[in-house]
C-alpha cells in the first residue's frame, strides 16, 4: 500500500528530476545546444510560473489574469539587484541573492492584490488582477532605474541558468504540493468549494487568501528573476495582459488543480511556443497565438460542456480504472463509484433532483485533481 | 472645453462598448472578453467598404456592412463558443471568451497582417466649429449626439418592448423567465446581436477619432469599456453610459496633462480598483445577497 | 458554566423597512434540545444567520456560555463554539468525506503553514492526530467507510449526516442544525432522530434546530420557539406549543 501511494506523491519531483538529470548528461556529453539551454531555462521559469498560477485558479479557485505582473515585478527588482551586485560577486552570487528579493518584491505585491479578493469574487476579481497588471507594468515602464521604455538592460547568466530553474521548480512544486495536502490546504480548498461554508467551519478566510496570493507572487517573482537571468534586455512588453494569457492557458490544459498537469503542459507548450515562433516569420505568426486560442477553448469545452458530461464521465471511468491498475497493481480497486443511481429509488415527497439542484451546479470537473483527494499517508 | 468635448465623445464610444458587456453580463451572466474585438471586425469591414477614399457617404453605407458583418460575428460565436458552456462554472466561460478574443485577433492578423492600416472615414472633412473660444471638432460633436440618441433608444426598447421585458425577465431569472415561455436562447442570442451592433456603431466612430486599423483595435478600448460598464456597475445601462463617459473624460484630462499622461491606464485602472472596493457593485450597480 | 447555553436578548434584525426577525429571546439550556419552527419566511433561517455572525444584527444581543458574541465574526463565532448546518446542504463537493470533516478541524492543533510547507515534524504529527480524530467521528456517523469518496457522490442522506459530522468536528458548544430533516423519507427521518439524540448524549451537545417536519419536532425537542412574521409567537414544552390554537392557525391559515 505505502509504496504505491509514494508513486503518486512523488511523480512530480521524478518527472523533473529525471529531466534535470538528462539535460545535465547531455550538457556534460556537450550535445546541448545553446539555444536548448535556454529554452531548457524558459521550460523551468514556465513551470513555475504554471504550478504557482495554479495555486490561486485550480485550489483557491479565483482566476487571475495579472500573474505576469507579478513575474514582471520580480523581473525589475530581482534584475536590478542582479545587475547591481553581479560585477561585485559572481553570477551565481548575484543571482542567487537576487532571487529571494525578487520574489519577496513580488510577493508584496501579491498581498496588495489579495486585499480586493477579500472583497471581490469571480469575474470582478479577475479583471482587477488584469488591471493590476497593467498599472504595474505601466509603472514600471515610466521609471528611469528601470531604463525606461527600453527596457533594463541585464547580463546573461549564460548556458548553466536552465539548472537553477529545474531546481526552483521543483521546490516550486515541493511546496504547493505539501501545501495543498496540510490542513491549510483543505481550508484552501474548502474556500474554493463554498466559501460560507468554509467560514462556519472557523476557517480564516481572510488570511488564506492573502497566503494563496502571496505564495503564488512569490514564484512569479523568482519566475521574473530568472526570466532578467535569461535575457539581454528585460522589457515591460513581454509582461502584458497576452503573457498572462499564456500562463493561465498552461494551468487550464493541463488541468485545473493538477500540479502535474501544469508541468506538462509548461514544458510542452513553452517547447511549441518557441519552436512555432522560430519557424514562422512576419504574420504567419498569428499562427501561434490562435494555436494557444484553440487550445484554450477546446480544453474548457472539453473539460465544462455540460453535453459532454456522458462522454467525459465515460472516459474517466476508464481512466480511472486504468490508474488504479497502475498505482494500486494485485490491489482490488476501490470502489469509488458515485451512488447517484441509487438516488431515484429513493420514494421521497420531494423529488430529489429540485433538491439537489439547488446547490449541487458546481461544476465537479473544473477543478477537481482528484488523484488528490484521496486519503494521504 | 476642448478637451472636455473630446472626452465626452470619447466616453460616448467607451459607454457603447460598455453597454454590450453590460447587456450581456446582465443577460447571459457572462463577461464577453471578446466584445472588443468585435469591434475590430467592425473595424476592418469598414475599412473594405471605405478604404482611403474618404467619402461620408461611403462611410455610412461602411456603417451598416460593419453592423451585419458585427451581428453575424457576435451572434456565431455566441452560437459556438458560449452556448454550449451554459451552465457551466462562470470561470470556464471567461476563460473561453478570452480565447475567442485571442481567435479573433490572430484571424485578423492572418487576413489583414499586423500592420496598421490607415482609414479615411471623412470625419476629417468636416473640419470643426469655434464655440465659446474653443475649437471643436465637428466628428466629435455628431460622436456625441450619436451615442446619446442611440442610448437613449436602447433604454426605450428595453424599458417599453415586450422584447425588452423579456430580456429584464431572463436577467432576473432564466429559469423562471423560461417557465413563462420566454425562448432564453433567442434573447440571449438577441442580446449578443445588440451588443454587436452596438459595436459596430463604436467601430466607426473609434475610427473617426483613430484612423488606423490593426488586429489589436479593440482589445484596449475593449478592457476600458469593461472598466467602465464595471465602474458604472455592471447590469446596468445607465450605470454603463455614467462609467464610459466618466472613464472618457479622466481619460482625455490625463492625456492633456504630460506629468501624467504615461500613467494614462495606470490611472484609470487605479480608479477601477478602488470604486470596486470601495463600492464593488460599481456606481450605480444593484447589491445582490449571497442567500445563506 | 452559565445557566444557558444561549441566551438572546431582544436579537432582530431589518433589511431596508423589512423587519425579518425582531425580539426573539431564546434561553437554551445546556445539553438541551431546542426546535425554532414556523411557518417559510418566518426569519428562522435569518435568526441563525444571526448567531452564526453571517448577518450583523442590528437590534439585541446573543450570549453563548454567558460570553456576549454579539457582532463577531463568523471565523470568531466558530471559535467560540457555535457550529451549523445548512438548509441547502453546503458540503465541500471536490473534497473526499474525511477532508470534509478534517476541514472542520482546522483551528484544532497548532501547526503554521511555514511548518507545513516545508514538512517539519509537527505537520506530520499534526496531520496523524487530525486523521484519527476524524475517523473517530466518521465511525460514529457510519461514513468511515466512504471516507474516501467525494462529498458530492454520497446519497443526500449521508450528506446530510457529514454536515452533522462536519460541524461537529469543530468541536462546538452549540449545534444549529438548519433543516435537517428536508427532503427526507420517513425511515431516514426516524434514523436522523437517533442520530441526533445520540450526538446530545454522546457529545454532551446543546442542539437548536429548526425544522418543518412536525413529527420530527415533537418526538425530538424539548423545547421550542415558534416564529411567525418574524416575530415570536409562542414559546415553552413542545407538546404545549403545539397544541396551541395560535400556533396551529400561523401553520394551517385562516
Amino acid at each position: 500500500m505505502k509504496k504505491n501511494i509514494r508513486l503518486k506523491h512523488y511523480i512530480n519531483y521524478l518527472i523533473l528530476g529525471l529531466a534535470l538529470v538528462l539535460f545535465i548528461a547531455l550538457d556534460l556529453l556537450g550535445v546541448l545546444k545553446r539555444s536548448d539551454a535556454n529554452l531548457l531555462a524558459q521550460v523551468g521559469y514556465s513551470v513555475i510560473l504554471a504550478v504557482s498560477l495554479n495555486l490561486v485558479v485550480g485550489f483557491l479557485g479565483e482566476l487571475s489574469l495579472g500573474h505576469a505582473g507579478f513575474m514582471c515585478v520580480g523581473a525589475y527588482v530581482g534584475g536590478l539587484v542582479y545587475i547591481m551586485l553581479e560585477p561585485q560577486l559572481n553570477k551565481l552570487g548575484a543571482i542567487l541573492v537576487a532571487l529571494p528579493i525578487g520574489g519577496i518584491a513580488a510577493a508584496l505585491f501579491g498581498l496588495l492584490i489579495g486585499l480586493p479578493a477579500l472583497r471581490l469574487k469571480g469575474d470582478y476579481l479577475a479583471i482587477v488582477t488584469l488591471a493590476f497588471g497593467e498599472i504595474v507594468r505601466t509603472v514600471i515602464r515610466n521609471q528611469d532605474i528601470f531604463g525606461g521604455t527600453r527596457g533594463l538592460e541585464s547580463v546573461r547568466f549564460g548556458n548553466r541558468l536552465y539548472i537553477l530553474a529545474f531546481l526552483l521548480a521543483i521546490l516550486t512544486v515541493f511546496i504547493s504540493q505539501n501545501l495543498r495536502r496540510s490542513k491549510h490546504g483543505r481550508a484552501i480548498q474548502a474556500i474554493r468549494d463554498n466559501e460560507i461554508a468554509a467560514r462556519a467551519m472557523g476557517v480564516n478566510v481572510t488570511y488564506y487568501k492573502l497566503v494563496v496570493f502571496a505564495v503564488a507572487a512569490f514564484f512569479a517573482g523568482v519566475a521574473g528573476v530568472l526570466y532578467a537571468g535569461s535575457t539581454s534586455v528585460i522589457r515591460s512588453d513581454n509582461f502584458s495582459f497576452n503573457y498572462s494569457i499564456n500562463i493561465l492557458v498552461m494551468v487550464v490544459l493541463g488541468g485545473m488543480g493538477s500540479i502535474t498537469g501544469s508541468i506538462i503542459s509548461a514544458a510542452a507548450l513553452t517547447y511549441i511556443t518557441v519552436k512555432l515562433t522560430i519557424s514562422l516569420s512576419g504574420d504567419m505568426a498569428a499562427i501561434e497565438p490562435m494555436v494557444y486560442a484553440l487550445i484554450l477553448i477546446l480544453a474548457v469545452m472539453w473539460n465544462n460542456a455540460p453535453f459532454l458530461r456522458p462522454v467525459r464521465e465515460k472516459l474517466g471511468a476508464k481512466l480511472e480504472a486504468l490508474r488504479q491498475r497502475i498505482l494500486h497493481c494485485g490491489e482490488v480497486p476501490e470502489d469509488n463509484s458515485p451512488e447517484i443511481a441509487a438516488w431515484d429509488k429513493v420514494p421521497t415527497k420531494i423529488p430529489m433532483d429540485a433538491i439537489l439542484s439547488t446547490d449541487f451546479t458546481v461544476d465537479h470537473s473544473f477543478d477537481a485533481d482528484r488523484r488528490g483527494k484521496e486519503e494521504e499517508q | 472645453m476642448e478637451t472636455l468635448i473630446n472626452g465626452l465623445s470619447l466616453g460616448g464610444i467607451y459607454a457603447l462598448i460598455a453597454l454590450g458587456y453590460t447587456m450581456v453580463y446582465g443577460i447571459a451572466k457572462m463577461l464577453n472578453f471578446a466584445h472588443g474585438d468585435i469591434i475590430m471586425a467592425g473595424a476592418y469591414a469598414i475599412l473594405l467598404v471605405v478604404g482611403m477614399t474618404g467619402n461620408l457617404l461611403l462611410s455610412v453605407v461602411a456603417l451598416i456592412a460593419a453592423i451585419a458583418f458585427c451581428v453575424l460575428l457576435g451572434v456565431t460565436t455566441e452560437r459556438l463558443a458560449y452556448r454550449p458552456l451554459r451552465g457551466a462554472s462562470p470561470l470556464a466561460v471567461l476563460i473561453t471568451a478570452i480565447g475567442v478574443s485571442y481567435l479573433l485577433q490572430s484571424i485578423a492578423q492572418l487576413f489583414f497582417t499586423s500592420e496598421g492600416q490607415p482609414v479615411s472615414t471623412g470625419a476629417a472633412q468636416l473640419g470643426s466649429v469655434t464655440f465659446l473660444g474653443a475649437n471643436l471638432k465637428l466628428s466629435s460633436l455628431i460622436t456625441l449626439g450619436l451615442c446619446v440618441m442611440i442610448m437613449t433608444a436602447l433604454t426605450l426598447f428595453v424599458d417599453k418592448t415586450r422584447v425588452g421585458r423579456a430580456m429584464l425577465a431572463v436577467s432576473e431569472d432564466r429559469g423562471a423567465a423560461s417557465l413563462m415561455g420566454i425562448n432564453t436562447n433567442l434573447i440571449i442570442t438577441l442580446t449578443f446581436a445588440i451588443g454587436s451592433a452596438l459595436a459596430a456603431f463604436a467601430s466607426l466612430f473609434y475610427l473617426m477619432q483613430f484612423p488606423v486599423v490593426s488586429p489589436t483595435l479593440g482589445s484596449m478600448p475593449g478592457i476600458k469599456a469593461f472598466t467602465a460598464a464595471v465602474i458604472g456597475g455592471i447590469g446596468s445601462i445607465p450605470g454603463a453610459m455614467v462609467g464610459g463617459v466618466l472613464l472618457g473624460v479622466i481619460e482625455c484630462v490625463c492625456q492633456s496633462i504630460p506629468a501624467l499622461s504615461p500613467y494614462t491606464i495606470a490611472i484609470e485602472f487605479g480608479l477601477l480598483i478602488i470604486i470596486l472596493l470601495v463600492r464593488p457593485v460599481g456606481l450605480l450597480g444593484k447589491k445582490r445577497r449571497e442567500k445563506v | 458554566m452559565s445557566e444557558f447555553m444561549l441566551e438572546t436578548q431582544n436579537l432582530g434584525i431589518s433589511f431596508g423597512g423589512l423587519k425579518a426577525a425582531q425580539d426573539v429571546n431564546l434561553k437554551i439550556k445546556p445539553k438541551e434540545l431546542y426546535g425554532l419552527i414556523g411557518p417559510n419566511g418566518a426569519g428562522k433561517t435569518t435568526v441563525f444567520n444571526m448567531l452564526t455572525g453571517v448577518y450583523l444584527p442590528t437590534t439585541g444581543r446573543f450570549f453563548l456560555d454567558g460570553e456576549d458574541l454579539t457582532g463577531k465574526s463568523t471565523v470568531e463565532i466558530s471559535r467560540h463554539g457555535i457550529s451549523r448546518t445548512f438548509q441547502n446542504i453546503r458540503l465541500f463537493t471536490n473534497l473526499s468525506v474525511i477532508d470534509n470533516v478534517l476541514v472542520g478541524m482546522t483551528n484544532r492543533l497548532p501547526c503554521n503553514m511555514f511548518e507545513s510547507m516545508f514538512r517539519l515534524p509537527r505537520h506530520f504529527r499534526t496531520e496523524k492526530e487530525l486523521r484519527a480524530a476524524a475517523r473517530e467521528l466518521l465511525n460514529v456517523f457510519g461514513l468511515d467507510e466512504e471516507r474516501r469518496s467525494l462529498a458530492s457522490n454520497l446519497p443526500y442522506g449521508k450528506q446530510r449526516k457529514l454536515e452533522i459530522a462536519r460541524a461537529l468536528a469543530t468541536q462546538p458548544k452549540l449545534l444549529l442544525l438548519d433543516e435537517p430533516a428536508a427532503g427526507m423519507n420517513p425511515h431516514e427521518t426516524a434514523e436522523l432522530t437517533e442520530t441526533i439524540r445520540f450526538v446530545r448524549d454522546h457529545f454532551d451537545m446543546t442542539v437548536l434546530l429548526i425544522e418543518h417536519d412536525m413529527s420530527l419536532v415533537s418526538g425530538l425537542c424539548d423545547r421550542v420557539t415558534v416564529l411567525n412574521f418574524g416575530t415570536t409567537l409562542a414559546q415553552g414544552e413542545t407538546s404545549e406549543v403545539l397544541h396551541n390554537p395560535e400556533v396551529v392557525r400561523a401553520y394551517l391559515g385562516d
